[in-house]
């Protein structure tokens, strides 16, 4: 019972990196590939992360599948949020069809 | 036009992944141990996923894409190697994946500040 369970959470996370590597190549724009390949690590890589934490069960193994995922949880938007914010500073242009940047009217604010 | 471009890629990955899942290619060392018909697919679905991420790498138009592919191609080995500690039942594989996490962060944060153009201690 726990294998089929396990293999269910594996699937689902097989499935998200999939898409979250297809729109990493199809969307347009820095931005947007950022976010379509955020979701790949934390709904994706921590759901496999998870189907084999309830696989193993609470061997070393397991226990080290818990602490990556608390570690992926931890520094994933950390590094997604400091690549947004040197692209924008870095002077990379939004594509055309962007509606808003609230970060450039925050930066005309501060000066 | 577009509309003929979507429907020619979305044929030919739909076309790659079933037949992944359909008749998988065999590795050699993962024969007769547990769970082996599922790993070997998901190994190959993953396989997938990181050429997609490859060819972003290859053409990025800007430095951040490329930053991005990278930190993702990490992220996917962090997956593949839990994979095989399912098949293998060695827990030494998901230690590789925690320290490709770690590397694969630190050095995100800096090739961000790299592109920032200032230095760590502002």
């Amino acid at each position: 019972m726990n294998n089929i369970i396990g293999l269910i959470f594996i699937s689902l996370g097989l499935a998200f990196d999939l898409f979250g590597c297809l729109g990493l190549v199809r969307l347009p724009d820095v931005y947007n590939r950022l976010q379509a390949a955020t979701k790949c690590v934390t709904l994706g890589t921590c759901s496999i992360l998870f189907g084999t934490f309830i696989i193993v069960g609470f061997t070393s193994a397991g226990m080290k599948c818990l602490l990556c995922i608390v570690f992926l949880m931890l520094t994933s938007p950390v590094a997604a949020h400091a690549v947004a914010r040197g692209a924008h500073r870095a002077g990379i242009k939004l594509w055309e069809g962007s509606a808003v940047d609230k970060y450039k009217e925050d930066k005309e604010g501060e000066k | 036009m577009k509309v003929f471009k979507w429907l020619i890629g979305a044929i030919v990955l739909t076309g790659i992944v079933s037949f992944i899942i359909i008749k998988p290619i065999p590795f050699l060392f993962y024969h007769g141990l547990p769970n082996t018909a599922f790993v070997g697919r998901a190994l190959f679905i993953i396989i997938l996923a990181s050429v997609l991420c490859l060819y972003r790498i290859w053409k990025g138009p800007t430095g951040a894409d490329r930053i991005v592919a990278t930190d993702i191609l990490g992220i996917m080995i962090v997956g593949f190697c839990a994979i095989l500690t399912i098949s293998t039942h060695r827990s030494w594989y998901i230690d590789i994946g925690i320290a490709w996490a770690l590397q694969s962060f630190i050095s995100t944060l800096a090739f961000s500040k790299f592109l920032e153009g200032k230095s760590f201690d502002e």
